[in-house]
């Protein structure tokens, strides 16, 4: 079965094709720089959401890169949550009415499910049942997965998300927005010996998470040590030294509460999803924490921890395949808790 | 103007929770401060003295979170991403205007030209230690809000 997967739930606009016999396909995002180059440069933040402008256009280009016929196609799978809902309504018409044009099934996949299953669109991948870590931008959250659609919530984020701690951090010391990323490599050159910085909510049982008192912590070493440093270079080494504090900081607590989860379910396998699981520090410690357990640590290779299309034409197949699909309505679900998706069986 | 001092996180949330007391369910907060000021944490207070037992979290990433405690409506607005105040359109901000409903806006000069006039705008400043926060009215019910809630605190 071929299913085309439309994700439009935030800021980028991704297609794919995913087969049950031959997996991916191809897989487009907005954010390459060819389209880019097609709609004369980066568009902003949030007329990025435009996502009416690029969805059609992508899928044509997806075609066209895979060679496949629209009539190959055998169901549609939409991003129907969480997520703003006017972006999210733009997948989920076009989807439904693509799939109500070439007489095939829809089905509407929830995001997060979607990067829940990204590593299984790996050669090398996770067995169910597992424990997985989804870090990003917005979601901070572990979750026991026993199988497609069975999930049950361990902890997350009781304010700021990993990534979004990332980003203002990097702010704060001077860098772009967002720049998580670029803190990360700022790290590099960092001493872990000068600053520690707290494990926020380790030190008491539970999985949940909070990250926003990092940010203040980082912002008052900055300012009190900064004070009568006139030399460039002393300047940026505190900013490296920050940095480096920060991160591990982040990946200490992250590998702290995995720990703990994976102990908690007796779980041997750990799937780490989301943007902030492409940061080589935590996927070296979590691989390290789970190889000690006797278990393993999966993660789908960078570009799809991020946003695509990919995940959620996996996540679609799987349940066209059990015989779920949507009636001949769309809706879209801006809160939709993980825990009400239906099982496969 | 009233200025209240906020030496720690709680202390943050309590003013918060002491706004929302007295706040009515129509009005529009406009929040300033930078990065790291308790912004959020100011919301938090807010929603938990309505009785949200929830976690609040950062909307930076969702540029908008709903409340809806009771019959009480709030919406938690960070506008920290926006590009340019033009794309509040893709918020559905013009149906929320209308509706009974609190709107607290975090960085607000980035919506500029767009957003509702605000009844209450607080400034949150960094202290050597803690935080000061400054409150001006701008309507006749932001002024009602203001001179309840200094008649609340010790």
């Amino acid at each position: 079965m071929l299913v085309l997967g439309i994700e439009t739930s935030c800021d980028e606009t991704g297609v794919a094709l995913c087969d049950s016999e031959k997996g991916l396909l191809g897989h487009v995002l907005h954010s390459q720089i060819e389209v880019h180059a097609e709609y004369g440069g980066v568009v902003p933040e949030l007329a990025s959401r435009d996502h009416v402008r690029k969805t059609l256009p992508l899928i044509e280009q997806l075609l066209d890169q895979t060679g496949v016929q629209k009539q190959q196609i055998a169901g549609i799978a939409y991003t129907a949550g969480p997520g703003l809902v006017g972006a999210l309504l733009v997948g989920a018409a076009i989807g439904r009415s693509l799939a109500w044009a070439l007489q095939i099934p829809a089905i509407g996949v929830h995001h997060m499910e979607g990067h829940l299953l990204a590593p299984m669109l790996e050669l090398d991948r996770p067995a169910f049942p597992f424990v997985a870590l989804l870090v990003s931008g917005g979601h901070t959250q572990l979750i026991e997965v026993k199988g497609v659609g069975q999930y049950r919530m361990l902890g997350e984020s009781l304010d700021d998300a990993a990534g979004e701690a990332f980003d203002k951090t990097a702010k704060l010391l001077g860098l772009p927005y967002p720049g998580g990323p670029e803190l990360a490599r700022l790290a590099e050159s960092g001493d872990p010996e000068r600053f520690r910085f707290p494990r926020p909510m380790t030190d008491r049982p539970g999985l949940d998470f909070s990250f926003s008192g990092l940010k203040t912590y980082a912002l008052n070493t900055l300012q009190t040590e900064m004070e009568g440093l006139a030399e460039d270079g002393l300047r940026q080494q505190l900013r490296a030294d920050i940095s480096r504090a920060f991160e591990d900081a982040v990946v200490d607590t992250l590998v702290i509460k995995c720990r703990r989860a994976i102990k908690q379910t007796g779980a041997k396998t750990l799937v780490l999803a989301g943007g902030v699981s492409a940061n080589r520090r935590l996927r070296a410690s979590m691989q390290g924490v789970m190889q000690k357990a006797g278990g393993q640590a999966y993660y789908p290779r960078p570009e799809l921890c991020t946003d695509n299309g990919a995940m959620i034409a996996y996540a679609g197949l799987q349940r066209l395949l059990a015989g779920q699909h949507e009636p001949l309505t769309f809706a879209a679900r801006p809160r939709w808790p993980m825990t009400e998706l239906a099982s496969l069986v | 103007m009233l200025t209240i001092e906020a030496s720690t996180q709680e202390q943050q949330e309590q003013i918060g929770a002491a706004l929302a007391a007295v706040c009515p369910t129509n009005c529009v907060i406009y929040l300033k401060g930078d990065l790291g000021a308790g912004k959020t944490t100011l919301v938090r207070g807010f929603l938990r003295g309505l009785g949200y037992q929830g976690a609040v979290k950062s909307p930076t990433y969702t540029l908008m979170e709903p409340y809806e405690i009771g019959d009480r409506h709030c919406y938690h607005f960070d506008l920290y991403r926006l590009a340019d105040p033009g794309e509040l359109e893709y918020l559905g901000l013009r149906d929320l205007l209308t509706s009974d409903a609190v709107l607290l806006f975090e960085w607000p000069d980035r919506g500029e030209g767009e957003l509702p006039n605000a009844d209450l705008e607080v400034a949150i400043q960094y202290q050597k230690q803690g935080r000061l926060l400054a409150l001006v009215a701008n309507s006749i019910p932001g002024k009602a809000v203001l001179e309840a809630l200094s008649g609340k605190l010790p």
